[in-house]
């Protein structure tokens, strides 16, 4: 699914509101997400997941074909960590066969 | 700068802002993008939001884990994981935000 065929479903089950500010209020939703990170904050929408941002420390590495050391600058990048709901949701019973464990510890 | 944690609530208020439908609306439709990305995801589907970023799903194989309490060994169940890879635009976005603040808090 891309983001236009985001824009279309909603469209659908709204026939009164105008395609074009479905549009604008899916780009807000997003937007509203990137503008947070941008300033530092965290985004958390419980059953759907988080998004953080992660510090990454300036480090040196190599060119892998050279072997000459390369100075990476430190960067900031997004990271996203899928809900609790949205992970069960993804590996409901019966989606694996056979079912080993939880992954918890118990047998 | 950093600290604050975004939510429903301020995605709800950013679209009722801008599109000037009712409150419970707005909350409806921030429910409804996030649960068809979800629904799309469950499927097996990739979901691409340009100029922010694709979610995939990705299956794991049977592997074997430890308990790292106990040195136990526990076999962790095949399952499916989300990925969510940002778009250069999101990515540059948060990076470019923090390093001006870096930089301001440098002088």
């Amino acid at each position: 699914m891309i983001k236009s065929e985001l824009v279309q479903k909603i469209a659908e089950e709204n026939p009164n509101l105008y395609h074009r500010d479905i549009e604008h209020m899916v780009s807000i939703v997003f937007d509203e997400i990137v503008d947070a990170l941008a300033r530092g904050d965290r985004v958390e929408l419980r059953g759907f997941g988080a998004f953080s941002v992660k510090h990454r420390p300036a480090r040196t590495g190599r060119n892998p074909r050279t072997g000459d050391p390369v100075r990476i600058n430190e960067k900031w990048t997004p990271f996203f960590k899928a809900g609790k709901e949205l992970r069960d949701r993804l590996n409901a019973e019966g989606r694996f066969s056979p079912h080993v464990n939880t992954g918890q510890g118990k047998q | 700068m950093a600290g604050k944690t975004v939510t429903r609530a301020d995605l709800t208020e950013a679209v009722y802002r801008a599109l000037g439908v009712s409150r419970n609306e707005s909350a409806a439709f921030v429910e409804r993008i996030l649960e068809l990305i979800s629904a799309s995801l469950e499927q097996g589907d990739t979901v691409k939001i340009s100029s922010f970023g694709t979610y995939s799903v990705r299956s794991k194989k049977l592997r074997m884990g430890r308990n790292p309490k106990t040195g136990e060994e526990v076999p962790i169940s095949p399952r499916r994981v989300i990925t969510f890879r940002a778009s250069h635009v999101l990515k540059d976005r948060i990076d470019s935000g923090h390093q001006k603040d870096s930089a301001t808090a440098a002088e």
